[in-house]
C-alpha cells in the first residue's frame, strides 16, 4: 500500500478543491452551479472507490466467490446523484429568474444593483 | 398492529403524500386546507409519540421490518420528540396564519406551489429529526432544503431570488459536507445506523479519519445552523422571503440543525476517544461569543425590522451553541430550552412583522413611526415577544439566560457569563430601537392612516406564540423539565 | 395578600375602557387605590402579630418559586406605596388637567402598572419573584418618564431605561446566580442564607454585584438615570422619587443586606458600602447646593438620602437597620411633598429655578408652608418624621462606634439645610420681583395632595407607633 496506490482519493481531494474554489472564485452564477456540480462529484467518487474491493467480483450470490464488493456505496451515491441533480436544476431555474429580474448573471453586477437599489429607498 | 404502532413512519409520510395531492388538486382553498390538516396531524402525532416516549422510553421502528442496522430505523427519544413537537406545533400555527399572508405576498397562480413545498419542508425536517440513519437525514435534510429554496425565492422582491441562490448554495457545501463527514464513517465502521456507529465507534483505533469525520459533519451542519462565520445566507432570506416562510423557518430550520449537531456530538461520538484532544468545545465556544455580540451589535444598526430580527436570530443561534460548548447539564439544559423559546420567540415576531407588512406594505423602521397607535395588538406582541428575546424574566428567553449563567458559572468561567449577560443588553437596545419607533415617534404626514390591524387569522396565531413566550417563562415544566431531561439522556452517552 | 397586587393590575382595564370619560376614569383610579390600600392596611395586624403569610404562584425554577410573603419591612414598603398612590392619583388629576396634558389614559394605566409592580417587589418571598417585579417595574415606569413623547423625553428615556436595565442584568442577575449556586436557595428567610460558604472577599464581590445591580438604589457611579428621568411630568417624578422606583431599590437592597447577608455578617463585607454611601451623601448633596433647577436640586437630594438608607444598613446595628426602614417611610412621605409642591409652583407660576422663586411664599402660602414641613423632615428637624429616623440611625452609628459614619450624617444634615431652607427663605422673606403676572395657589387637587402629604410627615412624627412596630419587627432576632 504505497501513496500512490490511494490515487482514487487523491482524485477525490482534486475534485473537491476544484469544485470548491470554482464556487468561491467564479463570478458567474452558472459557472458556480458548475463548481458545485464538481464538488458534489467528488463526493461520489469517496464513497464508490473505496466499495471496490481488491479481488472481489460482482455482488451477486454465488458459490464459486467468496469476496464480494460492496454494493451499498452505489445505492447511496444514486440517492446523492438524484439530490445533486434536483439542486442543479432548481439553481438553474433560479439562475433563469434572477437573468430575467436583473438582465445579468454575474455577481458583480447584481450586488452593485441591489446596492443602488438599497439607497434608493433610505 | 393498529395504526397507532406506524406512527413513526406516518410522521413523515403524512406531509410527503399530500405535497404531490396538493399539486395535482390546484384549487386554492384545498391547497390550504390539506396543508393546514396535514400540519394538525402532524401534532397530533407528535404528541402521541411523546407522551409514549415519556412513558416507556425510547421508540424504535424498522423501515420495511428490515432490521437494523442493515434496514433504515426510525428512533424517537426524549431529544427527537422534543423537536418533534416543535416543528409540528410551529407548523400548527403557521398554517392558519399563512392563509391571508399568502394571499397577500404571492401571485395567485403560484400558491398551490407554496403549500406544496411547505407540505415538503415541513415532511423533511420531520424526517430529520426521526430518523436514525445518518445517509437517511442527509435525504431528508436535502428534501427540506430544496423546498426551502423554493419557498424562500418566492418573496416579492427580486432580492428573494439572489437569497435564495446564495442559501442554495451555502447549504448545498453544507450539505455535501455532511455526506463526506458520514463518508467517512462509514468507511471506518461500515454502518449507518446513528446507534450502531456510537457502538462501533468505540473499537476503532485510527482516530484521525473520526477527526476529520466530525470536521466535515461540524462545518456541514454548521453552515445549515448558521453558526458564525457561516452565517451569512441567513439574514437575506430571512428578510426577503414571504412572511409566513420567514416566520416558519426562524422557527424551526436551524433547530433542526442544532438538533443533528447534538445527535453526532453526544450520541453517535459521545463515547469515543475523539471529543478528548481536539478543541471542539473551545471553538465552539469561541464562535458562540463571537457570534452574541457581533450580531447583536449588527442587528442594532439595521434598518428593516426584518433584517434586524434576522440579525438577532444569528446571536441567538450563538446562544444555543454556547450552551452545547459548555457540556455541562445546566448548560446543555438551556441549549434545548433554546430550541424551543427562541422558536417560540422569533415565530411570533416574524408573524407580527407579516402582519406589518400586510397592513403597511414596508417593514423599514422609518415608516413604522406611530404603530403604537395604528396597529396596537401588534406593536405590544412585538414588545412582549421583544423582552423574550432580551430575557426580562417572567418570559420564556428568561428561562433560557438563567441556566447559561449557571451552566458557565458552575464551570468557573466568569467572563463567558459576562459575555451573556453583555449580548442581553444589546439586545435592549435593538429592541427599542422598534419601541421608539412605534411608541414615541410620530406617524410621517403622507402616510395611508390606516388604522386597521391585520386579520384576526393572523393575529390570532402570532398572539398564542407571544402568550406562549410568557407562560412558558413562568410554567416552565414542559420547556424546561423536557430539556433538561433531553440534557440528562444526552450526557449519559449512548447505550 | 395577591389582592393587593392584582387590584392595582386589574384597574387597567376600567382605566383604558373609560377612555372617553375622563371623571369616571380618574375615579376608577381613586377606587383602585382606596381599595389597594384598604387590602394592605388589612394585612397588617397579622404582621403585627407575627405572622409571615406566605403564596407561591408558579414553580419557575426548581426551588425557585414565583411567591409572596409578607415580612415588616415589605408590609411598611406596601403600606407607603399603596398609600401614596391615593394621595399621587388626586395630585395627578389636578396637574394632568391644569397643563392639558396629553395621553392621560396612558399615564393612568401605566401608573397602576406602575404601583402593581411595586407592591410585587414590596411582598415578594424570594430573589427571583424580586428580580421579576424589579424589571416589570422598570418597564411599567418607561412609558411615564417617556410621557412628552418628544426628543427630549425619548433621550431621557433612554438613559433612564439603559442605565436600570444595564445594572439589573449585568450586575443583578449573576448577583442572584451566584447566590442560588452558592446556597442552593433564593429565599428570604429570617437570618441569613450566606453562611459561611462564601469568605471576605468573595463575599464583599456578591455584595458589590447586588449593590451595583440594585441600580433603583442610585448608588453612585450608577446614580445618572435619576436626573435624566426629570424629563417626565411632575407626577411621575413624585411617584418616582418618592414612592415606588428608588423605594423599591433601597428596599431590595436593605432586603438583601438582612436576609441574604444577615445581621450577623463580618462587619467587613460592608465597610466598603459605607464609604461608597457616605461618598455619594456628601457628592450629591453638594451637586444639589449647585443646582437652580428646582426637580434637579431635589433629585440629587433624593440620590443622597437614599444613601442614608444604605449606609444606615450597612451599619449593621439593630438601632441603624430600624432606622433605614424608617427613613424610607419618612424620605417618602417628605420627598413626595417636596415634588408636589415644584409641580405646583410649575403650574401656577410656570417657574422652574430656585432664583425665580423670590417671594412665592406670599401668592401660595399652603404650598410653601407645606414645602416648609417637608424640608424640616428632610433636614431631620422636628416636628416631622425626619427626626425619628435620623434619631434612629445615628443612635445606631454611635452604638456600633462608627465615627466616620457620624460625620457623614452630620455633614449631610447640614448641607440639606443648607440646599433646602435658603429657597423657603426666598419663598418667604423676600420680595417678589417686580412686573410678575399675578397668580394664585394651583389647583385645589394641587394643594389638598400635598398637604395631605406634609400631615402625614408630621403625624408620623406624634403617632410613630405603626413605622416603628415594623422597624423593630424587622431587626428583633
Amino acid at each position: 500500500m504505497t501513496l500512490a496506490s490511494h490515487y482514487s482519493y487523491w482524485v477525490t481531494i482534486f475534485l473537491m478543491v476544484a469544485g470548491l474554489f470554482i464556487v468561491t472564485a467564479s463570478g458567474n452564477l452558472v459557472k458556480k452551479l458548475i463548481g458545485l456540480g464538481v464538488f458534489q462529484t467528488s463526493v461520489y467518487l469517496l464513497y464508490i472507490a473505496p466499495g471496490k474491493l481488491i479481488g472481489g467480483t460482482a455482488p451477486i450470490l454465488s458459490g464459486a466467490f467468496l469476496t464480494y464488493s460492496n454494493p451499498l456505496p452505489h445505492v447511496l451515491i444514486l440517492t446523492a446523484i438524484v439530490v445533486g441533480v434536483a439542486t442543479l436544476a432548481l439553481g438553474l431555474a433560479i439562475v433563469v429568474r434572477i437573468r430575467e429580474e436583473y438582465g445579468t448573471i454575474e455577481e458583480t453586477a447584481i450586488l452593485e444593483q441591489d446596492r443602488a437599489d438599497a439607497a434608493a429607498r433610505q | 398492529m393498529t395504526i397507532l404502532d406506524h406512527l413513526a413512519p406516518l410522521q413523515v409520510v403524512l406531509p410527503l403524500v399530500c405535497a404531490p395531492l396538493i399539486v395535482v388538486v390546484r384549487r386554492l382553498g384545498f391547497a390550504w386546507a390539506i396543508a393546514t390538516l396535514a400540519s394538525w396531524a402532524s401534532l397530533a402525532i407528535a404528541v402521541t409519540l411523546a407522551l409514549r416516549v415519556a412513558a416507556e422510553g425510547t421508540l424504535s421502528y424498522a423501515i420495511g421490518n428490515w432490521p437494523a442496522p442493515w434496514g433504515i430505523e426510525y428512533r424517537v427519544d426524549a431529544l427527537s420528540s422534543y423537536l418533534l413537537l416543535l416543528v409540528s406545533a410551529i407548523g400548527s400555527l403557521v398554517m392558519p396564519y399563512a392563509r391571508r399572508s399568502i394571499v397577500a405576498e404571492l401571485p395567485r397562480e403560484q400558491e398551490y406551489l407554496f403549500y406544496a413545498m411547505y407540505c415538503l419542508c415541513l415532511a423533511g425536517l420531520l424526517g430529520i429529526t426521526i430518523t436514525g440513519d445518518a445517509f437517511n437525514l442527509f435525504v431528508f435534510m436535502e428534501i427540506s432544503s430544496l423546498s426551502t429554496y423554493v419557498m424562500i425565492a418566492l418573496g416579492k422582491r427580486r432580492q428573494a431570488l439572489v437569497a435564495s441562490y446564495q442559501y442554495l448554495i451555502m447549504g448545498t457545501i453544507g450539505a455535501t459536507f455532511y455526506v463526506i463527514g458520514v463518508g467517512l464513517l462509514y468507511l471506518m465502521t461500515g454502518t449507518l445506523n446513528l446507534a450502531d456507529l456510537a457502538a462501533r465507534l468505540r473499537d476503532v483505533q485510527e482516530v484521525r479519519p473520526l477527526l476529520a469525520a466530525l470536521s466535515f459533519i461540524t462545518v456541514g451542519v454548521g453552515l445549515k445552523l448558521a453558526l458564525f462565520p457561516l452565517h451569512q445566507w441567513l439574514p437575506p432570506a430571512y428578510a426577503y422571503a414571504p412572511s409566513t416562510v420567514s416566520a416558519f423557518l426562524a422557527a424551526t430550520g436551524t433547530k433542526v440543525a442544532v438538533y443533528v449537531l447534538l445527535r453526532f456530538y453526544f450520541t453517535v461520538f459521545g463515547d469515543s476517544a475523539v471529543f478528548q484532544g481536539v478543541p471542539f468545545a473551545a471553538a465552539l465556544l469561541a464562535l458562540s461569543l463571537i457570534a452574541m455580540i457581533t450580531a447583536s451589535l449588527v442587528a442594532i444598526f439595521q434598518h428593516d425590522l426584518r433584517k434586524m430580527f434576522a440579525y438577532s436570530s444569528v446571536a441567538q443561534i450563538g446562544y444555543i451553541t454556547l450552551g452545547i460548548s459548555l457540556g455541562n447539564v445546566s448548560g446543555l439544559t438551556g441549549a434545548i430550552a433554546h430550541l424551543f423559546n427562541h422558536g417560540v420567540t422569533k415565530g411570533a415576531l416574524f408573524m407580527l412583522s407579516g402582519g406589518i407588512a400586510l397592513c403597511c406594505g414596508a417593514t423599514r423602521l422609518s415608516e413604522l413611526k406611530g404603530l403604537g397607535r395604528r396597529m396596537p395588538f401588534t406593536s405590544a406582541g412585538i414588545v412582549l415577544a421583544g423582552l423574550s428575546l432580551i430575557g426580562i424574566p417572567a418570559t420564556a428567553g428568561f428561562t433560557t439566560k438563567w441556566y447559561l449563567v449557571i451552566g458557565a458559572l458552575e464551570r468557573g468561567m466568569w467572563p463567558v457569563a459576562a459575555v451573556v449577560v453583555a449580548s442581553s443588553v444589546l439586545a435592549v437596545a435593538y429592541v427599542w430601537r422598534f419601541v421608539e419607533a412605534a411608541y414615541l415617534s410620530e406617524p410621517q404626514p403622507g402616510l395611508s392612516a390606516r388604522p386597521s390591524e391585520p386579520p384576526l387569522s393572523m393575529l390570532v396565531p402570532a398572539w398564542i406564540l407571544v402568550a406562549a413566550c410568557v407562560y412558558f417563562g413562568l410554567e416552565t415544566s414542559f420547556n424546561v423539565g423536557a430539556a433538561q431531561a433531553a440534557a440528562e439522556f444526552l450526557l449519559r452517552g449512548p447505550r | 395578600m395577591l389582592w393587593a397586587i392584582v387590584i392595582p393590575a386589574l384597574a387597567v382595564v376600567p382605566i383604558a375602557a373609560l377612555r372617553r370619560r375622563p371623571n369616571l376614569r380618574e375615579a376608577a383610579t381613586i377606587v383602585a387605590a382606596v381599595a389597594t390600600f384598604a387590602v394592605t392596611l388589612s394585612l397588617l395586624t397579622a404582621v403585627l402579630d407575627g405572622a409571615r403569610p406566605r403564596v407561591a404562584l408558579f414553580e419557575v425554577f426548581d426551588g425557585a418559586p414565583l411567591a409572596f410573603a409578607v415580612e415588616p419591612l415589605g408590609m411598611l414598603f406596601a403600606l407607603i406605596a399603596s398609600g401614596l398612590w391615593i394621595v399621587s392619583s388626586v395630585y395627578s388629576i389636578g396637574y394632568l388637567r391644569a397643563n392639558g396634558e396629553s395621553r392621560q389614559t396612558r399615564f393612568f394605566a401605566c401608573f397602576a402598572i406602575a404601583i402593581a409592580a411595586t407592591l410585587g417587589v414590596a411582598f415578594a418571598a424570594n430573589l427571583l419573584t424580586l428580580f421579576v417585579f424589579y424589571e416589570a417595574l422598570t418597564l411599567a415606569t418607561y412609558p411615564l418618564v417617556t410621557h412628552h413623547g418628544d426628543d427630549e423625553a425619548r433621550c431621557g428615556g433612554r438613559v433612564y431605561l439603559g442605565v436600570l436595565m444595564s445594572t439589573s442584568t449585568i450586575f443583578l442577575l449573576p448577583a442572584i446566580v451566584a447566590t442560588w449556586l452558592l446556597t442552593g436557595t433564593l429565599e428570604f428567610t429570617a437570618g441569613r442564607i450566606i453562611d459561611g460558604q462564601i469568605s471576605g472577599a468573595g463575599a464583599a464581590g456578591l455584595l458589590a454585584l447586588f449593590a451595583f445591580g440594585i441600580g433603583k438604589a442610585a448608588l453612585m457611579p450608577f446614580h445618572r438615570w435619576l436626573p435624566a428621568a426629570m424629563v417626565a411630568p411632575t407626577p411621575v417624578s413624585a411617584l418616582l422619587h418618592a414612592v415606588a422606583v428608588v423605594k423599591a431599590g433601597v428596599f431590595s437592597l436593605v432586603k438583601v443586606i438582612v436576609y441574604v447577608f444577615g445581621l450577623a455578617s463580618a462587619p467587613d463585607t460592608l465597610a466598603w458600602l459605607v464609604w461608597l454611601a457616605g461618598f455619594t451623601i456628601i457628592a450629591a448633596s453638594l451637586i444639589a447646593l449647585a443646582a437652580d433647577n428646582l426637580k434637579r436640586r431635589l433629585a440629587y437630594s433624593t440620590i443622597s438620602q437614599l444613601s442614608y438608607v444604605v449606609m444606615a444598613a450597612c451599619l449593621l446595628t439593630p438601632a441603624a437597620v430600624a432606622g433605614s426602614a424608617l427613613h424610607i417611610a419618612a424620605h417618602a412621605v417628605g420627598k413626595i411633598t417636596l415634588f408636589f409642591a415644584a409641580g405646583a409652583i410649575y403650574t401656577a407660576a410656570h417657574k422652574t429655578r430656585v432664583s425665580e422663586l423670590d417671594g412665592i411664599g406670599r401668592r401660595m402660602p399652603w404650598t410653601m408652608a407645606a414645602f416648609a414641613l417637608a424640608a424640616l423632615s428632610l433636614i431631620g428637624l422636628p416636628p416631622t418624621a425626619g427626626l425619628l429616623s435620623k434619631w434612629y440611625i445615628m443612635s445606631g452609628a454611635f452604638e456600633g462606634g462608627h465615627w466616620t459614619a457620624l460625620l457623614v450624617l452630620a455633614t449631610g444634615t447640614l448641607l440639606s439645610a443648607a440646599y433646602l431652607l435658603p429657597i423657603v427663605h426666598r419663598a418667604f422673606l423676600r420680595d417678589p420681583p417686580a412686573g410678575q403676572p399675578a397668580h394664585g395657589e394651583a389647583p385645589w387637587p394641587m394643594v389638598a395632595a400635598l398637604c395631605a402629604s406634609a400631615g402625614l410627615t408630621v403625624s408620623m412624627f406624634f403617632f410613630p407607633d405603626v413605622p416603628l412596630a415594623l422597624a423593630r419587627a424587622l431587626v428583633a432576632p
